[in-house]
């Protein structure tokens, strides 16, 4: 990762509306994937693991709400965390698409969560290094919890890969499927360029390398394959510019309804 | 990121980590008479530095490691727990209930056997 540079010239920071993009990005993903994890809450394969799971949807959703609301002061119209969270249109959002795949089976929510975490592990692990202070006391509570995360899903991974034949092939099958909504997470556009010059935001390809090493090792001992790069094209539209896949719209429905339905709610 | 149970595992024998685990786990279902559940483990919390490490309740893992995560998570996501200890349930040996007539009667009815048995004479420091 690419320290900011120290300079004489203070470094500019970005504008008020990419900083407001970038912290929906952050929000984002974790609202979606923690409402996505929350779907196993009662249908977990067993009871300890039924809790673990909605303890890390509760981990992703106090985080989402922390961006979130950071992300309504930033932008400065009166908008807060629940306004973003549940009055914004799927085209609004701005999380990645691998975040909005519905849950599928238990190996392919543990291997999207795995993916996950590792990605989420490094990026708040730069992202302490923010030169935005608030930023970098966000990103150091969180990475606290992704920490925990990510040994809970690695363990799933070594588990289910080197498990069953059946538990085998059904996680190589999830990496598989997964693999290709990879390449979202570290394809930067014009607005990670604006963060990461002003020393706000990490350089998002060079942290793949470091996401790449750690996942394949888990891989490796799991004894799966590694799936080969999905070649992007240089101006793929994904989730970051409000592109996202048909499973967003029904999740939204379904986390939003009530919100909408009662608007001003309170209990 | 701990994998080091699964690991030994796996060394320890020339199948896979998943071989050991299953016959664990078909071994502990047989014990229970045909339930076909993971181990059962112990699980001991300790509030703060210097205080004793509490039973809090029991839980089922497929291993050690797994044991410990399902623990912190069932049994200290609410906080207040700075230390956990999980240990199988197979592993401790209890008295019977049979027996607590021998083992416990014999207390019950000796006064001299509590210190507040004996009176403190006036004056003595350090007690």
């Amino acid at each position: 990762m690419t320290a900011p540079a120290p300079s004489v010239v203070p470094v500019p920071a970005p504008r008020p509306k990419a900083l407001f993009e970038y912290l929906q990005r952050l929000g984002d993903d974790r609202l979606i994937l923690g409402h996505r994890l929350s779907e196993w809450c009662g249908h977990g394969p067993i009871l300890e693991e039924d809790i673990a799971l909605a303890n890390v949807a509760l981990d992703l959703l106090g985080q989402a709400t922390i961006f979130l609301r950071m992300a309504g002061e930033v932008e400065g119209q009166g908008r807060d965390e629940d306004a973003l969270a549940y009055f914004r249109e799927a085209v609004e959002f701005r999380n990645c698409q691998l975040v909005e795949l519905p849950k599928g089976d238990f190996a392919f929510t543990i291997a999207r969560q795995f993916l996950f975490d590792v990605y989420d592990v490094v990026l708040l692990d730069a992202l302490t290094k923010s030169t935005n202070a608030e930023l970098a006391a966000i990103a150091a509570k969180s990475l606290k919890e992704a920490r925990y995360h990510v040994r809970h899903s690695g363990e799933w991974m070594l588990k289910l890969g080197d498990g069953t034949e059946e538990s085998h092939r059904r996680v190589q099958t999830a990496l598989d499927t997964l693999w290709r909504f990879t390449g979202e997470l570290f394809a930067a556009d014009q607005i990670d360029a604006e963060l990461a010059a002003s020393g706000v935001a990490p350089d998002l390809a060079a942290l793949k390398p470091q996401w790449e090493s750690l996942v394949r090792d888990v891989l490796d001992r799991a004894t799966l394959t590694t799936p080969n790069d999905v070649p992007r094209l240089p101006n793929a539209k994904g989730g970051r510019s409000g592109a996202h896949t048909e499973h967003l719209g029904h999740l939204l429905a379904e986390m939003q309804i009530v919100a909408r339905s009662h608007p001003g709610a309170t209990w | 990121m701990a994998s080091t149970v699964t690991n030994q595992q796996a060394a320890a024998s020339p199948g896979s980590a998943a071989t050991v685990t299953s016959a664990v786990v078909g071994a502990q279902a047989e014990s229970l008479g045909g339930d076909n559940q993971w181990p059962l483990w112990e699980v001991f919390t300790q509030s703060e530095q210097g205080a004793p490490h509490e039973h809090a309740g029991s839980l089922h893992a497929v291993d050690a490691e797994q044991a410990l995560q399902n623990a912190r998570d069932v049994y200290a996501r609410r906080g207040g727990v700075i230390s956990l200890w999980v240990i199988p349930s197979g592993a401790i040996t209890a008295s019977a209930p049979g027996e607590s007539g021998p083992f416990f009667d014999p207390g019950a009815d000796k006064a001299y056997r509590h210190p507040q048995f004996y009176k403190v004479p006036r004056g003595v420091r350090g007690v």
